[in-house]
């Protein structure tokens, strides 16, 4: 029975709000981004001063901070997932066996994720990290070694290992959620066939994992595009740019050097980016849909 | 594999996995610990911190006065107040998405994930002036409406998918009966469809209690939430040792706590369906 027509223009009614609030949360701000990153404009004198045509993007990409950005984001975003991948499957696989106290242990792997950004970050740097009161360096002591300040002498290195560490439960958790809907009976079958567990591994569990490794990586490659609250608490984005990152840059330009115009066209270079891998999550997110 | 008893392969892996979960989350278990001395046992050798006696000190210290306090609370009210509007916006849309499917809903369901994968550095800068020139930086109002907007899309897709899971003979049945989009949404929906909006509410809490760029650059001293107020911490005038990690862990422990429950509902919405 087709829904009458009034309640197809209630069903209108009820989307208007929705739909309105994104249109102008994102259309209308990332309209006037477009339209600052051509002109001439400074917080300092408050107002536009002129069309600067491409300017702004100029100074953007000749920013000597510019290609080490671009080079520290690409290497952030392929770190992390050159650890979260592999790291999250095998965690997901011995999570998936029967073991004794199984339940605590899948909340101490969740943990990570779930502790806000800036307390991960602080924890590490304070707790962990830090050269003199810092875990680490306390055991590096007691061993007759010198204490290695990690945020100042590998800082991306760092912070890859930061943010491994609070992305590796998402893999797990994806991962897990997907091999859970893996037949055990097939497992078995290939078991009784002589598959040993490389074999099984490679040609029955991967395969069926496809779609969620692929959605893994997506993900996390937007959201690890973003990363801002731990570069800020722990390196803030130094020494010098060594662990700026693309949107930092944007950042340092808009709100600390008091440049929207430059600003803005790193945000519009910062969209494009990001929308190069959105354009491939949206589509395996629309194949799902149709199921 | 084979020549492995049950009983030894079930101790090798409880053995294997209780190694990864205990190192996955030693920086928390060790934070926790810290935040149980004095500031004094705090700064001490590892093994003299653990053996050190415990006390609560810490924590009656950082909720003495309102340093801690005051973010806290503003926390409880821009996760809380984001969520909520958040569901009153999403759920009348996630129901018309759902149950009067047209030729456009696939179009539309995309474009409401397409402002969520939207970068939001890439919109710092006319947000940034608007709060300013609107007076909204620093404002917990100001911080609710935009934590709410971020979450937003994450809301319909999540309520979405729950509703369209409901069988469509059910509403008929409704229709048939003479029941208004009105009462059909609350006699109907709203009671097959809690479990899919506590989940909905769940996540939006977590994503709002942890939502860090906007609150960083939106906020100051009056409206900071602890996302903001821990990342102060950094300086050299932050917290000491102890009542860092005691402020740490009361910044964390309700998100452990929701997390731990919603746990599918975080796959779900996260991965906007794409995985079950």
């Amino acid at each position: 029975m087709p829904p009458p027509p009034a309640s197809r223009r209630t069903a209108r009614l009820m989307l208007a709000p929705a739909l309105g609030m994104l249109a102008g949360w994102m259309l209308v701000p990332l309209a006037m981004t477009l339209w600052f990153s051509l002109q001439r404009y400074t917080l300092i004198t408050s107002g536009a001063q002129g069309f600067a045509g491409l300017e702004n993007y100029r100074y953007f990409i000749t920013d000597p901070a510019f290609a080490p950005s671009l080079g520290n984001t690409l290497a952030l975003v392929l770190g992390v997932l050159a650890l979260t991948l592999p790291g999250g499957l095998g965690i997901a696989l011995v999570l998936a066996q029967p073991f004794w106290g199984r339940g605590v242990v899948r909340a101490l792997v969740l943990a990570p994720f779930f502790i806000m950004p800036s307390v991960s970050a602080l924890v590490w740097k304070t707790m962990l990290l830090h050269p003199m009161s810092g875990l680490l360096a306390h055991l590096a002591r007691s061993l007759g070694l010198q204490p290695f300040d990690f945020l100042s002498q590998a800082p991306l290195a760092t912070l890859i290992a930061l943010l491994a560490w609070q992305w590796v439960p998402f893999v797990a958790l994806i991962l897990l959620t997907a091999l859970q809907s893996l037949d055990p009976a097939q497992i078995e079958a290939a078991r009784l066939d002589g598959a040993g567990p490389a074999a099984r591994l490679r040609h029955l569990i991967l395969p069926h994992l496809g779609r969620a490794i692929a959605v893994a990586v997506l993900i996390q490659t937007i959201f690890l595009l973003s990363t801002f609250a731990e570069i800020l608490v722990t390196t803030n984005g130094g020494p010098g740019t060594a662990s700026t990152t693309l949107t930092y840059l944007v950042y340092i330009q808009s709100l600390l050097q008091f440049d929207p115009g430059t600003g803005a066209a790193g945000g519009i270079l910062a969209v494009l980016l990001a929308n190069a891998v959105a354009i491939f999550l949206m589509r395996l997110i629309g194949r799902a849909l149709e199921r | 594999m084979s020549s492995l008893s049950p009983l030894l392969r079930k101790a090798a892996l409880t053995l294997l996995g209780w190694s990864v979960g205990l190192t996955l989350a030693f920086p928390i278990l060790w934070t926790a610990l810290v935040s149980f001395r004095s500031e004094a046992d705090a700064l001490g050798a590892p093994a003299a911190v653990l053996a050190a006696p415990f006390t609560l000190e810490s924590y009656a210290a950082i909720t003495a006065g309102t340093r801690f306090t005051a973010p806290f609370v503003n926390s409880v009210l821009i996760a809380g107040g984001a969520t909520a509007l958040a569901l009153l916006v999403a759920l009348p849309a996630a129901w018309a998405l759902a149950l009067f499917p047209g030729p456009r809903t696939k179009a539309l369901l995309m474009t409401i994930l397409g402002t969520r994968m939207m970068p939001a550095v890439g919109v710092l800068v006319p947000v940034y002036l608007l709060f300013r020139d609107l007076g909204l930086l620093d404002s917990r109002a100001g911080l609710i409406v935009v934590v709410m907007l971020t979450n937003l899309p994450v809301a319909i897709w999540m309520l979405y998918g729950h509703l369209r899971e409901i069988p469509g003979e059910i509403f008929e049945a409704a229709r048939m009966d003479g029941a208004g989009p009105g009462a059909e949404l609350r006699h109907v929906i709203a009671p097959l469809a809690a479990p899919g909006i506590a989940a909905t509410a769940l996540l939006c809490l977590i994503l709002g209690w942890n939502e860090a760029f906007w609150t960083l650059n939106l906020s100051a001293a009056k409206a900071a939430p602890l996302s903001a107020f821990i990342a102060a911490q950094a300086s050299p005038e932050g917290l000491f040792h102890a009542r860092l990690c005691a402020a740490a862990m009361l910044a964390s422990l309700p998100v452990l706590g929701l997390g731990w429950i919603g746990q599918r509902a975080l796959v779900r919405g996260l991965t906007f369906g794409a995985v079950k």
